[in-house]
């Protein structure tokens, strides 16, 4: 047996035409399938968590603690037929669950999951690196909005459709504040890039929810709302709606919106932690004590920070009754927009002030 | 393959171009509001696109973000509130159409009296000139604030001014009713 094409495929590799357009190709599978793992056992943590919360066991009978359980679902969902209602508007119904996944996906390669030094044949812990990142992940995020609305109109059912209505003008209320709250740490980094705003975060040895706590608040329940979990999630209050947008779903097309959903509670977690809490940064980074966690990798403590925005997510599941629409109308216009406008105004004048720039 | 990196940038520009015009077309002809929305959603991402094509990321994104995700879910809103089967039927803007006539063919007349007479105001999108101020290469949304902010400061605030009338304009209406 000859080793040539191993010689061959390594020539390949080397050449920088195959690393500009395979080497991000790659990196993003690499992400989108750790990503996938991800939300298999969040789904399955999820549920034993509210089991716990609620005073009952949660899911432990598939293999040991019930760790297998994941599989199994996965499994059910693929094998199970895929119904569509007699008088749905077929190419809609069949294309939206789609919609919902693919954004949210996309947005994972904009973000930094690790430190990236310039030293050269250094590893880089992203895909791409944007000069528009932060808006370009808002713009994303709000074009997943489109798959629940065609869902719920193509499934020619009223409870799909009000559901699809609901999300409408929840995602366009609570878009509006999520990207204000976002703009306050833009300004105090001066970068619009994910890696530009982590970095700059590394410099002042501060993450950017000490200062834009309020910032900080704002996004992640705005953010809450967006991903339509608990207390938000009136597109389908089950005791309203049966199951609002995805009534008509089952099987593979369902699982799709279920993995929508999911993708984008890591989403508004990752956005949040590099934004906010110093992406791959340590804890207190500026105090030289604590130097020695920095022994942990970037990766590491990138994504810890996200599971705990995770867990939160659930918590807040198990604890908090839904909003009537009203009030949710009312949190979003009256009170989060006004609060991030005047967020705005004043980390606009003390950057101003502090940089002494006109 | 060698073809797609040497003409990419122009087969794209050709592809985006046909999904914006027959997105356009679809809005006119289609009689579904439903299905004309969503022709109108396809010129919008279209024309972010294009942006995209021209290397102008942030105009791009902020396109997708406010056409794309704001200003059409909206729409979509509306469409689905009202009773579809009774709109159908109602033929609407019948009698205009010689009106639309003569205000398309002012439109395309200075839009060909601009890129034909004045090539200069074409070739001021180009990125090089963009993408560097002052000898230095900045980014592409710093270019755009220093375009927007400095040279072209008070036409800004005049739009913005213009924009809040309108604003409030329709606040003050939509109390009457």
């Amino acid at each position: 047996m000859s080793w040539a094409w191993l010689d061959s495929l390594r020539e390949t590799i080397g050449q920088p035409q195959f690393t500009l357009l395979f080497a991000p190709a790659a990196k993003f599978l690499v992400a989108i399938v750790v990503i996938l793992l991800i939300i298999a056992y969040l789904v399955f943590v999820e549920r034993r968590l509210l089991g716990f919360l609620q005073v009952r066991l949660g899911p432990n009978r598939v293999g040991p603690w019930g760790l297998l359980q994941p599989i199994a679902d996965i499994l059910k969902l693929l094998i199970k037929e895929d119904t569509i209602p007699n008088r749905a508007v077929r190419w809609a119904y069949l294309l939206a669950p789609c919609l919902v996944v693919a954004p949210a996906f996309v947005i994972f390669s904009v973000v930094p999951f690790g430190p990236s030094p310039n030293a050269p044949g250094a590893p880089r812990w992203y895909v791409t690196d944007l000069d528009a990142a932060i808006i370009f992940v808002v713009a994303l995020a709000s074009l997943g909005i489109y798959g629940i609305i065609l869902g719920g109109w193509s499934s020619n059912n009223k409870f799909s459709l009000l559901g699809g209505l609901r999300s409408a003008a929840q995602m366009v209320s609570y878009e509006v504040p999520q990207g204000l709250a976002l703009v306050g740490p833009l300004m105090l980094a001066g970068s619009m890039s994910l890696v530009g705003i982590v970095e700059s975060q590394a410099q002042r040895g501060l993450w950017f929810a000490v200062p834009q706590i309020v910032a900080f608040f704002i996004y992640f329940v705005a953010g809450v709302a967006e991903t339509n979990r608990n207390p938000f999630d009136l597109p389908e209050a089950e005791s309203e709606l049966v199951a609002g947008f995805h009534t008509e779903y089952s099987g593979v097309r369902f699982a799709l919106f279920f993995l929508g959903e999911y993708a984008n509670m890591i989403v508004i977690s990752a956005i949040a932690v590099t934004v906010f809490l110093g992406g791959w940064l340590r804890p207190f980074p500026s105090i030289e004590a604590l130097a020695f966690l920095d022994l942990i990798p970037g990766a590491v403590w990138f994504f810890l920070k996200v599971f705990a925005f995770l867990f939160l997510f659930i918590w807040f599941r198990g604890t908090f009754p839904r909003f009537r629409f009203d009030q949710l109308m009312a949190l979003g216009w009256k009170w989060l927009i006004p609060l991030a406008l005047a967020n705005l105004m004043v980390t606009g004048l003390l950057v101003v002030l502090l940089n002494g720039r006109t | 393959m060698e073809l797609l990196s040497a003409h990419g940038a122009t087969l794209l520009f050709y592809l985006f171009a046909a999904v914006v015009i027959a997105g356009a077309i679809g809005v006119v002809t289609l009689r579904n509001p439903m299905y004309g929305a969503l022709c109108l959603l396809a010129t919008f991402l279209g024309v972010a696109a294009l942006f995209l094509l021209r290397h102008a990321e942030f105009v791009g994104v902020v396109q997708i973000f406010v056409y794309g995700g704001g200003v059409m879910v909206l729409f979509l809103f509306v469409i689905m509130l009202v009773n579809l089967h009774r709109l159908r039927e109602v033929r609407m803007f019948a009698g205009t159409a010689p009106l639309a006539a003569v205000v398309a063919t002012l439109l395309v007349g200075m839009l060909l009296w601009a890129v034909l007479a004045r090539p200069a105001l074409v070739r001021a999108g180009d990125t090089a000139a963009l993408g560097a101020i002052g000898g230095e290469q900045i980014g592409n949304p710093q270019a755009l604030a220093w375009v927007l902010f400095r040279d072209h400061l008070v036409a800004f605030e005049a739009a913005s001014l213009f924009l809040l009338v309108a604003m409030i304009g329709a606040v003050v209406l939509g109390r009457r009713r």
